[in-house]
């Protein structure tokens, strides 16, 4: 009896496991099927009755960053859902897992998200390269009502690819000033309008020997390269002219220099390895007087959750070099359409509705920097932000350059070989030019190759 | 009939799914890699795939930071093995021996291992914090110089070695330990009448006993400690200035940073041969001295 029983136990096992295979593959081809067919019968619909709710029935995906405009947008939803009939399923990542979520999806050229946040400046080159994302040029100029001249040009400046509009932008930032208000004061220094009059006031309150020190920014060698950014527009000087990479020029070295040496000379121990987190940490802190970093994250320093200076903060716009106050003022998010969505239209309403003037003010108002000009100029469209940001955020996007990093497609590397220069100068090189010229000749390697792509 | 057929066969029957997996799961990604790095490609979706040949092997011999990825990644693996070694059999003799709230100070002692690399990762950030971080405000009180761990070229690599070291200490403990309880009692009773010091009775009777299992223990942390990723990425990226770029975490950039699908693959495919071959050489290491002895 008992041998008798054990084959039946290996064909029953087997038998189990392939059956649970084929359930497996057969369930998991029913829901794509699923997922198609409601679209389908969608645009049959939408033919026949070109009603009031055009894409009455239809579904589109949406991913975003884990991102406080994420935050915003979900609750407002439902509006949109009820106005137009579309059912939007939204999935939300932190940043690095989303570029790795659209990378892998896009590659095996899938069909959702239809629509997505992006980082435009970071990896909009590339996706679009790859024939990613979908160019929005003749949806955004359709419909008079949407006032696409109402983007900022900057912000719109940030999104376009090959002059083609790869994404609408939905935050902006700029690089700003924060400063600490009581120890100018007690110092009787008045607020740097020049990189010049920062440097001389960061010498005067660098004080190691009790813990304070002058100046602290960015000194982790990619996410510093943002930062410095704008020292290099306001001395006059860029990543790139063209076909040609330009770090190595005079205003250039004259810019790396001065970031490099308040960071190297001023900054507190450890500057090397900072990135925003940690630069913002030990400001609020209360042991740093001066700091450059983007607007967006001025929470961090007047949270009195997070700071311990909360109200002893104060902002300004970036100071001047030899070519005035040129900070750069970018989109840092895009939403931006899949170029293989099966609803495209559908996906350009939600875009069009959620970037639209009414449903801006309302992001704005929760703290979202928006890159809608009508929205800033209404007082109710800054009531998300502390008083005495406002104003500096005006005159900066007003003057700002629309990039923060050199715009090729291969930012990653690109962003690496610029950082070398201030690395260098932080652990001690006094002679920067070759160095300059190396990290040069490496930016147009990148340069060259991208244009083979 | 067709049962006795079964019966014969049932170790293939039960096992193929198993093999299956592993062949479909593991196999496959690994030729893909391989295949994948004889080209070039930034995963577009308009330009396939350019054959290169050798071209991606070739750039990356000649690629100063590579090199200095190999460098970094055994000066981190060599360090971190030594002392994990060391530490771990030391820790197991002394956990080896009764005393009261034996069982407490074993669980805590392995809670390390079982924490969350990257959350572990943050954590170790904070404690090596220059100006308010604990370890620099343990300096100052024993009188010492605060130092920039982290965030300085040269402490950066002995920085994590100790992260890791903490981490991973236990894990080498606890396999000792195992080996421990099964050493035979009677070559000490016998040095005891020998009137043998315990100095003698570790080196020439407790070494040579348990050294299959340090072995053992080393070599599985060896291949782990060559893939080490999340405490690194966690802490410094790799910086400042590449000081900690390890091989993985050099692939890792290359593929998910710059978007170079073949360089990174070539550059995984060499780290795999590289574990490989340590991993082999270690095997036979362990072979032959088990022969000698």
């Amino acid at each position: 009896m008992k041998k008798s029983l054990k084959p039946w136990i290996g064909t029953g096992t087997t038998l189990i496991m392939a059956a649970t295979f084929v359930a497996g593959c057969g369930s998991a081809s029913n829901t794509t099927q699923e997922t198609v067919k409601p679209s389908a019968a969608a645009t049959a619909a939408a033919t026949t009755a070109a009603g009031a709710k055009p894409f009455a029935g239809k579904t589109i995906s949406l991913v975003t960053a884990n991102h406080p405009w994420a935050d915003a947008i979900k609750p407002l939803l439902p509006d949109f859902e009820k106005e137009t009939g579309i059912k939007v399923n939204v999935e939300s990542f932190f940043e690095d897992q989303l570029t790795q979520k659209l990378t892998v999806q896009f590659t095996s050229g899938s069909a959702t998200p239809d629509v997505f946040m992006y980082r435009p400046l970071q990896e909009g080159k590339l996706f679009f390269k790859n024939g990613w994302v979908q160019p929005l040029d003749d949806y955004a100029k359709k419909d008079a009502n949407y006032d696409f001249n109402d983007f900022s040009k900057s912000a719109i400046g940030s999104t376009t690819v090959d002059a083609k509009l790869a994404g609408i932008p939905i935050i902006t930032e700029q690089e700003i000033l924060y400063y600490r208000k009581d120890l100018l004061e007690k110092a009787g220094i008045a607020v740097p309008k020049t990189l010049d009059e920062l440097q001389a006031a960061v010498k005067k309150l660098h004080d190691p020997k009790n813990e304070m020190y002058g100046f602290v920014a960015r000194g982790q060698r990619s996410p510093l390269v943002t930062q410095v950014s704008s020292f290099l527009y306001s001395e006059g000087a860029d990543f790139t002219n063209g076909d040609k990479a330009t770090i190595n020029t005079p205003e250039a070295v004259k810019a790396f220099t001065t970031y490099g040496t308040l960071l190297k000379d001023y900054a507190p121990p450890g500057v090397l390895n900072m990135s925003w987190p940690q630069a913002f940490g030990i400001f609020a802190q209360g042991k740093v007087a001066f700091l450059t970093d983007a607007n967006s994250l001025y929470n961090n320093a007047i949270d009195p959750a997070k700071s311990q200076v909360a109200d002893k903060v104060g902002f300004a716009v970036f100071p001047g070099g030899k070519a005035g106050s040129k900070p750069y003022s970018i989109t840092s998010w895009g939403l931006a359409m899949n170029a293989k969505s099966g609803n495209k239209d559908a996906t350009w309403a939600f875009i069009q509705w959620a970037t639209s003037k009414d449903v801006v003010l309302k992001t704005q108002q929760k703290g979202n920097p928006g890159a809608r000009t009508s929205v800033w100029d209404k007082p109710e469209g800054t009531t998300g932000f502390p008083a005495a940001l406002v104003p500096i955020i005006k005159e900066s996007a007003k003057a700002g350059v629309d990039h923060d990093r050199p715009t090729v497609i291969s930012v990653g590397e690109a962003r690496d070989a610029v950082g070398e220069i201030v690395q260098k100068l932080m652990t001690g090189e006094t002679n920067i030019q070759p160095v300059a010229d190396k990290a040069n000749q490496a930016l147009q390697t990148i340069m060259d190759k991208d244009k083979t792509k | 009939m067709q049962y006795s057929w079964f019966n014969r066969n049932l170790k293939w029957i039960y096992t193929l799914p198993a093999v299956f997996f592993v062949l479909l799961m593991m196999l496959f990604p690994i030729i893909y890699t391989v295949r994948i790095s004889f080209y070039e490609w930034s995963m577009s979706a308009t330009t396939p795939p350019a054959w290169v040949g050798l071209g991606n092997y070739i750039a990356l011999f000649k690629d100063e930071r590579f090199w200095h990825a190999v460098g970094s990644t055994f000066y981190f693996t060599v360090a971190a093995l030594a002392l994990e070694v060391i530490l771990g059999v030391a820790i197991a003799l002394l956990l080896s021996r009764e005393f009261k709230g034996k069982n407490l100070v074993k669980t805590v002692f392995l809670l390390p291992m079982v924490a969350t690399p990257v959350a572990m990762g943050l954590v170790w950030m904070l404690i090596y914090e220059p100006t308010i971080g604990v370890a620099n405000m343990m300096l100052k009180s024993m009188g010492l110089s605060p130092l920039l761990w982290l965030a300085s070229p040269n402490q950066v690599i002995p920085s994590l070695v100790i992260v890791d070291v903490w981490e991973w200490t236990p894990m080498i403990a606890l396999i000792i330990m195992a080996g421990l309880a099964t050493l035979p009692s009677d070559p000490y009773e016998a040095a005891d009448v020998d009137g043998a010091s315990a100095w003698t009775k570790f080196v020439a009777i407790t070494l040579p006993l348990l050294r299959p299992t340090i072995i053992v223990a080393a070599m599985l942390r060896l291949i782990d400690v060559l893939k080490t990723f999340d405490i690194i990425y966690a802490t410094t990226q790799g910086g400042p200035n590449f000081s900690s770029e390890t091989l993985n975490l050099y692939g890792y950039v290359q593929g998910f940073q710059y978007f170079k699908l073949g360089s990174a693959s070539s550059l995984l495919v060499v780290f795999f041969m590289l574990v490989m071959g340590l991993t082999l050489f270690m095997i036979w290491m362990r072979k032959r001295l088990e022969g000698a002895s």
